[in-house]
Order: C-alpha cells, then sequence, then structure tokens
C-alpha cells in the first residue's frame, strides 16, 4: 500500500492520514488519552473504590467489599466532620488572603511601575517557585519558631507570634500558594487597555472606585483561575498543617495517617476534597466566570 | 447494679489469681494465630536478603562482612513508621523486618511471619538480657518468632529551665491544670493510646487495667477520654524525630514523651529525661522473618550474625538504644558507658516499661470474660481524638 501512496504523492504518512479522519484523530490523542486515562483515572479509580471496602479487624488486612460506612464516619465522626469544615475554612481564608495581595500588586506593576521595577517584582513573586516546597516549609517553622525570626523581630514592639496554630498554617499557604494567584492577576491587569483608567477619571471615577467597577470586574476570570489553585492545593495539603499546625488538622493530615492504618477511609477522605473543589467549579460556572476564561 | 459490679471484680479477681499463677511470660494467654512450620535445618546460602528496617539497623560497617561470609548480598529497605513495616511485609517482597512489638503481633498473627528455631541460631544465648525473652509481642503460644535487637523506653523530656527540676508523673501532660499548658507534645500514632492507660492503671486503679495492652471497651474509653483531654493543652504531636528535636530546642515544647537519643541529638544542657513514677511505655524491636520468604537460610544467618555481641551493639549504638546482647556491654569502656546511658543491664529500670504489644481480640493480661479491644479500634479511636 505504501508503494501505492508514494507512486500518487511524496509525503505518504501525510496522505494516508488526509483520507482517514479517524486514524488522525486517535494518533492526535492516543498519547495525551494513555497519560490521563490509563494513568491518571485508572489509578485514581483503584483508589477511590477501596473507599466502599473493609479493613478485617482481626488482621487489620484490606478485604473488597461494600459498605457505605466508611462515607457515613465522615459525617458522624465529630473529628472527621470538624477537620472537613476547619480546611474548607482554611482554604477559603487562603484563597482571600491571596486576591488581597494579588489585586493591588497586580495594578501597581501592570499600570504604576516602571519596567525594571516590574522586572523585578515578576522576579520576586516567582522566585519562591523555585526553592523546594518542603525548604519553604521549614522555612516558615524556623521563623514562627518560639525563639525564632518572628518573636525576635517584633519582641521591641512587644509582639508575640501565635505559636504553631491556624493563623500560621494560612500565612504558610499563602506563602506557598501566592504565585498562582499573582501570575493571572497581573497578566489580566495588563490586558486592560490604560484609556479605560483615562475613561473612568472623565466620568469622575476615583481610585478606588475605579477598581471596584472597571478593574475587578475585569479580571473575575484571572481571580477565578487562581483561586481554582490556591483553593485546591490548600484543601489537600497535610505536611503545613504538620510542621506550622501544631496540633491542627486537616484532610490531609487524615488521609496520611489512615493510608497505612485504615486505606478505606483515607480513599473515602480522598473524595471530600474532590466534593468542594466540584461545588466550587459549579458555583463559579453559574457566575457565568468560566466561560470568561 | 452493684451485684453485676462485685461480679465483674471478683472475676478480675480470679483472672489476676489465674495469670499471677503461671510461670513464666504470658505463658496462660493462648491466641488463636495462623499454623506455619518452623525451619527444621539450614541449609545453602541463597545469595540475597530484603531486609525492611529502621533507619540506622542497616548499615555497610557490619552488612559487608556478613556477605564476605556468607555470600547473602543485603538489600535494606528503610521505614519510618511500625505501620509502613507492617504494610512493607505483607507485599511478601521481604524476608526479614526489624519490627518493633507493635508491629510484631499484628504480623504473627496474621500469619505474614513465621515461628523460628532457636536451635539455628546460636548466639541467641544467654546473653540476652532477660527482659527481652519470651515477651507476649513475639513469643505467642510458647513458641518464639522473633530475635531481640534492642529497646528503648518512652521517657518524659522536659526543658529544665522552665520546668526547674524533672517532673515526678507524667500528670504535666495530662493534667488540665498543667503549667505548661500549649508547650506540650505526644507521640502521634495509635500506640499512643497505651501511654494513656499506663497513667490510667496508676491514679484510676478502679478501672482495673492491668496491661496498657489490654483494654476492654471501658477501659479504651477512658483512656480516650483521657487523650481528648490531652488534647486541649497539647501544642504538636510528633512522628517526625526532627521536627519534635527543633521543638524542644526552639522553645515550643517544654515537657512531652520522647527517647533517650532524641535527647542526645537535641544536645542542649536544660533538655533531660526522666523516668515518672507511673513507669511508662517502650520498644522493643526483634527481628521476624516473613512466611513467604525465599531466602530462609540468608534470613537465620543475619538474625545470629547480628546476634553477636559486637555487632549487636554497633546497632544500638548507632541507632541509639539499649543492645539486646548486654554481652557487648563489657566489651570496652564506651560499650560500657552507652549501656549505662540506656539502661542495658538494668532489669529494674526495664521493669517499670510496658514494651509496645499490638492490641489484639484476646487480652493479652489472660482475661478470658470480656473481649479485648483490637488494633483497628485503637486507630479508629485515634482518628477521634485529634480532632
Amino acid at each position: 500500500m505504501s508503494t501505492l501512496i508514494s507512486t500518487e504523492n511524496n509525503r505518504p504518512i501525510s496522505s494516508y492520514l488526509f483520507k482517514r479522519s479517524k486514524v488522525r484523530l486517535i494518533g492526535l490523542l492516543a498519547l495525551p488519552m494513555f497519560w490521563i486515562v490509563g494513568v491518571y483515572i485508572v489509578s485514581l479509580f483503584l483508589l477511590l473504590i477501596t473507599a466502599f471496602w473493609f479493613v478485617d479487624p482481626f488482621t487489620s488486612l484490606v478485604r473488597p467489599g461494600f459498605t457505605l460506612e466508611n462515607f457515613i464516619s465522615i459525617f458522624t465522626v465529630q473529628a472527621y466532620l470538624a477537620t472537613s469544615l476547619r480546611t474548607l475554612l482554611i482554604a477559603l481564608a487562603v484563597t482571600a488572603l491571596c486576591i488581597l495581595f494579588a489585586v493591588p500588586l497586580g495594578i501597581y506593576m501592570a499600570k504604576i511601575a516602571r519596567p525594571w521595577v516590574r522586572n523585578l517584582l515578576a522576579v520576586a513573586i516567582t522566585l519562591p517557585l523555585w526553592a523546594g516546597y518542603l525548604v519553604k516549609l521549614i522555612a516558615m517553622r524556623l521563623v514562627f519558631s518560639e525563639q525564632g525570626f518572628f518573636n525576635w523581630a517584633m519582641a521591641p514592639l512587644g509582639i508575640r507570634g501565635p505559636g504553631f496554630s491556624i493563623p500560621i498554617v494560612i500565612l504558610t499557604l499563602t506563602y506557598l500558594w501566592f504565585p498562582y494567584m499573582a501570575l493571572p492577576v497581573f497578566t489580566a491587569i495588563r490586558q486592560i487597555p490604560t484609556n479605560l483608567f483615562d475613561a473612568s477619571s472623565d466620568l469622575g471615577a476615583k481610585g478606588f472606585f475605579t477598581i471596584y467597577r472597571v478593574v475587578l470586574p475585569l479580571i473575575v476570570p484571572a481571580i477565578i483561575a487562581g483561586s481554582v489553585f490556591t483553593f485546591s492545593l490548600s484543601l489537600g495539603d497535610y505536611l503545613a498543617a504538620r510542621f506550622t499546625g501544631g496540633k491542627t488538622q486537616m484532610i490531609g493530615s487524615i488521609i496520611a495517617s489512615n493510608i497505612n492504618l485504615n486505606p478505606p477511609v483515607a480513599a473515602a477522605f480522598s473524595m471530600v476534597p474532590i466534593a468542594f473543589v466540584v461545588i466550587y467549579l459549579v458555583v463559579a460556572r453559574r457566575t457565568g466566570s468560566l466561560e470568561r476564561m | 447494679m452493684k451485684a453485676g459490679k462485685l461480679a465483674k471484680i471478683s472475676l478480675l479477681a480470679v483472672s489476676v489469681l489465674i495469670i499471677s499463677g503461671c510461670s513464666g511470660n504470658n505463658s496462660g494467654v493462648s491466641i488463636e494465630v495462623p499454623d506455619i512450620p518452623m525451619h527444621e535445618a539450614l541449609g545453602e546460602f541463597e545469595g540475597e536478603l530484603n531486609i525492611v528496617n529502621w533507619s540506622g539497623f542497616v548499615e555497610p560497617a557490619w552488612t559487608d562482612k556478613f556477605t564476605a561470609d556468607t555470600g547473602c548480598v543485603v538489600k535494606p529497605r528503610v521505614a519510618g513508621t511500625s505501620d509502613e513495616m507492617v504494610t512493607l511485609m505483607r507485599t511478601g517482597q521481604y524476608d526479614i523486618v526489624s519490627a518493633s512489638g507493635d508491629a510484631a503481633l499484628r504480623l504473627i498473627v496474621g500469619g505474614d511471619v513465621q515461628p523460628l528455631n532457636l536451635d539455628l541460631i546460636p548466639n541467641f544465648s544467654d546473653d540476652i538480657a532477660a527482659g527481652m525473652k519470651g515477651n507476649i509481642y513475639d513469643t505467642v503460644n510458647g513458641k518464639p518468632y522473633g530475635v531481640p535487637i534492642g529497646r528503648g523506653a518512652n521517657l518524659l523530656q522536659y526543658n529544665e529551665d522552665v520546668t526547674n527540676g524533672a517532673p515526678e508523673s507524667w500528670d504535666v501532660v495530662w493534667e488540665l491544670d498543667t503549667p505548661y499548658k500549649g508547650k506540650i507534645t505526644a507521640y502521634d500514632a495509635p500506640i499512643y493510646i497505651a501511654d494513656a492507660a499506663v497513667y490510667l492503671m496508676y491514679h484510676n486503679p478502679e478501672l482495673g487495667i492491668k496491661n496498657p495492652y489490654a483494654l476492654d471497651q471501658t477501659q479504651l474509653d477512658a483512656a480516650v477520654a483521657l487523650l481528648k483531654q490531652q488534647n486541649q493543652i497539647i501544642g504538636e504531636y510528633w512522628s517526625d524525630v526532627f521536627a519534635q528535636i527543633g521543638s524542644f530546642t526552639g522553645g515550643n515544647t517544654v515537657v512531652g514523651t520522647s527517647w533517650e537519643i532524641l535527647r542526645k541529638f537535641a544536645a542542649k544542657e536544660n533538655i533531660k529525661t526522666t523516668l515518672p513514677i507511673e513507669g511508662s511505655t517502650g520498644w522493643y524491636d526483634a527481628w521476624l522473618v516473613s512466611s513467604k520468604t525465599k531466602n530462609i537460610n540468608c534470613a537465620y544467618a543475619w538474625m545470629d550474625y547480628t546476634s553477636k555481641p559486637d555487632v549487636n551493639g554497633a546497632i544500638a549504638m548507632n541507632f541509639g538504644m539499649a543492645p539486646a546482647n548486654i554481652a557487648f556491654c563489657s566489651s570496652s569502656e564506651k560499650a560500657q558507658a552507652h549501656c549505662d546511658e540506656f539502661f542495658a543491664e538494668d532489669e529494674e529500670f526495664f521493669k517499670k516499661i510496658w514494651p509496645w504489644t499490638t492490641p489484639i481480640e484476646t487480652c493479652v493480661d489472660g482475661r478470658k470474660d470480656v473481649k479485648c479491644t483490637s488494633f483497628q479500634e485503637w486507630t479508629n479511636a485515634w482518628a477521634t481524638i485529634k480532632g
């Protein structure tokens, strides 16, 4: 067959694919589909299915079967329910804090700063991404330990840090995920034409009113995109809580401590962040922000 | 009601009599285990040995000679927790494990490890510390499953600058009126429930706890209530040893459970350890051989080799624990100093220590009238404590 094609045309593969649209599509998608379905979905499915399995009380071995007990425990065990809600609130707080920092910084970088300051800030924001995740966690732990940098620096003002607790976890996660919010917000603000600010000013709007009525509506898609990162990454994290949270438990802590002891409970719990993110995306879709992304 | 309680107490008294009547270690307790045959005679070395071990147990300093002697190439895999060890051993890919007691009994009852033929291990001799032989966590129904490696106690570590002297009792980490609220640390694993039970054993004798690893439902509930109370005053749960050391040296933690070796690593004059009046729990590590092993002769050779005074001592010094073979102690001045520091020959000290043992449904204190809570129930209870 190849000789047949080559007599007509000196690009055999192209002309073969040109005539067969299905083969073309398969060729295009084979690799990504193998990755998504074969590696990603299947392994996730294998994990999630154990959520319906039992643990043999005698030997602690996992046995296949069907029970909803693991899911029911998420709602009936008070500690589990409290941990889920706590994790949700921490993730929301981290997202809110990231937005609060990213918007003014983005406006300054995109519209006010000189080019070299802008470049410097862009490097400063992305710089933490170059350091290892654990390095950043340990750094935060050292800063906020009892005899650490924060208490030392604030001692002249009579201020003492809260010690390892939920506020420090929120601060640490904000530090970790801030670039994921700052970069899309900055890019979105850069794309706002400068004459919109002039027009707003001509119509008598002051600075904050312009931000509220002109800038914010235009960058909502960027904020949503950034918040998907900050929110979902915070939901799944457990090392920040372990290193900087004192006794603070998050959903990830429960999964991590059960992964060897009680895999079905760990699997059931890994559904909780998934549920939260799906709900979050559905709400975002309802507001119409996803279409504009 | 009252009569029922009385009946319970008298039953308990009878069972206590039964246990104390039995000579030796726990021979009164019979536990249902899968019937696995033991190795009868040594054969040819298979050429390799896959080990699951604690960090520091398997080092080239002593494996090189073993490999040169036997031809068994050692392939170690370090595990971080007992639970990880159990999971790894259940894959069937490993021949031998340095299990602590809280993993050992789980593996024995699950049929994952085999009984041992001590005649094939000549170095398992009278030099092995008496307190490490025949304990319930690795000797079931009279059959030995483990060869002791070393042991250590879970001690109360404190910052003397803050406490002004050693606390006499564990109450500083359990009671709400502790002066160190928010600066307390506890071990982050279900087996820590036993530490609550040890405290209750001393202060609430009416609960009738005779062994912190044999808790019926009422006793477990009491221990869990105490742990929930501790949760209100705790600063941090530790599982990462370096985080724990940092918490003590950084001032975030003032009192809490620790190991002698962690105090040494903290390397500060004001960080000290003590054994409070209630006694404590401890970890006793032993080699256990997989029931699915293909390298049985290498495994036996390894257990015999590591039971030699010098090799056993090298492991104990490297890890920071009391060696099982106390003949090591008199071998040099340095060895003696190590043994003294870790109470290796001090059986009186270790009499106050309850070796980690997996809780199982059969009460390991010999009670037959009640069902004890299993490790699975401890795991579930532990999850509810930290909230």
